[in-house]
């Protein structure tokens, strides 16, 4: 008996049923380790004399919570902020604060404006990139200069343009964290 | 259409409202833990010291990789770049070398004299051994601070205050210290400051990190600025950290009271690096142990700096 149109439940590409088993430990594990390695990278990347690369972490957090609202926990920054504590150069628990306090904020805009498209949350991470930038300044103990500001224009302009690549790469994770891990029959 | 599921209210459900209302107190809890963290470790920065040098002890072998790697492709693109205007790179290369060659023989001339001189006032200077040479295997690239890790640490006798060098000049010094790797206070990181003097004369200054990839050099003496852009600064050997007369930045810039230069040694370059021991030790712990004076608050805010 041949199908009439596509199925009727258009999202169970992604959401497991009879032979799309997900793998659980991929499904539950992805988005961590790609945070994780987002904040390890720029470490081992580069040594420049200024900060031009922008927070990778910060970047894909922001990325995994406006993709997939609901996966992470709103508790989330204290881990992963610590973790990228550890590599930033940042005092610790700078990023402890302001992850959480993102995700906080975030939660506040979701219930705000459910309905968004991908111009609202480009500018939504846009802001909390440059606002993440400059407080992470603030922060860092360093005394507070003029030059520190304009050399983080750069860092600021690049981190607002790596949004739409990294939202893209992000869904390609999700596609990847959701794909099948085994074909019956 | 429904909102999906992460976007609906809560709606009566007594768990959802439960479980939206937790996860709003522990992130809440979160922020304020980050926040008492962050003024713990602004107020004491060495607290976390032994978490950080693990975690850097722990990434030291991957960043050992991705610098071979990073050496390799710089070395290309340089190939590359080589390529393009090579005709007159090579006349203009060619004239150089000539001149080169003539002030060689000049500066032949004054090191022998140099020698005489130095025997006859039975000087002797010892060249000193490196402690320890590595590769920077990585740095703070996202943060304004200006770090950078070394894949070698207190077992191969690194210790805090040593200053770091390649074979262009002065890197930085060394912060902090775990067993199989150490953290470096870069010059231009805004909490480092360095004594430094001209090449040709004893103008002597701070070159002070902005923490925007240029030193800020700020004379001693105010006045008239004598200074001219392409000036180049070595270490004075002032404060007992580094040895003098290694290069250190070039004056790109004249302000009223000094200049903004350039680092020669540019860590984005920097392949090798060699830790050298302390100058004058007895002056560093001089200096550190007279708690209150204010050449101590200028040679040391970037040892108290987390």
């Amino acid at each position: 008996m041949d199908r009439l149109g596509p199925p009727q439940r258009s999202a169970s590409r992604y959401s497991g049923g009879i032979n799309r088993v997900q793998n659980p430990w991929r499904a539950n594990t992805v988005p961590y380790v790609t945070i994780l390695l987002g904040s390890l990278i720029p470490t081992v990347l580069v040594a420049e004399a200024m900060p031009i690369l922008p927070p990778l972490g910060y970047l894909m957090l922001l990325c995994w919570r406006v993709m997939r609202p609901g996966f992470l926990p709103l508790w989330v920054g204290v881990p992963l902020g610590a973790f990228d504590d550890l590599f930033s150069g940042q005092p610790f628990g700078s990023a402890i604060l302001l992850w959480s306090v993102t995700m906080i904020v975030l939660e506040f805009i979701e219930t705000r404006f459910p309905w968004r498209g991908f111009w609202q949350d480009w500018f939504t991470a846009a802001i909390a990139m440059v606002l993440y930038i400059v407080f992470a300044m603030v922060v860092s103990g360093a005394p507070l200069t003029l030059p520190m500001f304009v050399a983080a224009i750069p860092q600021i302009a690049i981190a607002i343009l790596l949004y739409p690549p990294f939202a893209r790469m992000v869904a390609w994770f999700d596609m990847f964290r959701l794909a099948r891990a085994r074909r019956v029959g | 259409m429904a909102p999906p599921s992460s976007r609906r209210s809560s709606g009566f459900s007594k768990k959802a409202q439960y479980s939206v209302f937790t996860g709003y107190l522990l992130a809440g809890l979160g922020a304020l833990l980050g926040l008492a963290l962050l003024v713990l470790s602004l107020w004491q920065p060495a607290a976390f010291a032994p978490l950080r040098s693990g975690a850097s002890d722990a990434i030291a072998p991957v960043g050992t990789g991705t610098a071979q790697v990073r050496d390799a492709s710089g070395s290309t693109w340089q190939n590359i770049k080589a390529y393009w205007n090579a005709g007159s790179q090579n006349a203009a290369l060619r004239k150089e070398v000539e001149e080169a060659r003539i002030r060689l023989k000049e500066v032949e001339a004054v090191a022998q004299e140099n020698e005489r001189l130095k025997s006859l006032v039975a000087l002797s200077e010892s060249e000193i051994e490196p402690v320890a040479v590595a590769r920077l295997v990585g740095s703070s690239p996202t943060s304004s601070r200006r770090f950078a890790y070394i894949g070698k640490g207190r077992s191969d006798g690194i210790e805090v205050g040593m200053p770091v060098r390649s074979a262009r000049g002065v890197v930085g010094r060394v912060l902090e210290v775990a067993r199989n790797s150490s953290r470096i206070l870069l010059l231009t990181d805004s909490e480092s400051v360095l004594p430094v003097r001209r090449s040709t004369d004893e103008t002597v200054a701070f070159a002070e990190g902005r923490g925007d990839g240029l030193l800020r050099i700020r004379l001693i003496n105010l006045g008239l600025n004598p200074l001219e852009v392409g000036d180049v600064f070595v270490t004075s050997g002032a404060g007992g950290y580094y040895r003098p007369n290694v290069a250190v930045a070039i004056l790109s810039e004249k302000t009223p009271d000094g200049g903004l230069a350039r680092l020669v040694a540019a860590p984005s370059a920097t392949d090798f690096v060699s830790v050298e021991p302390k100058f004058e030790p007895e002056a560093v712990d001089a200096s550190l142990s007279s708690e209150n004076s204010p050449f101590d608050q200028t040679e040391d805010g970037g040892e108290a700096a987390n």
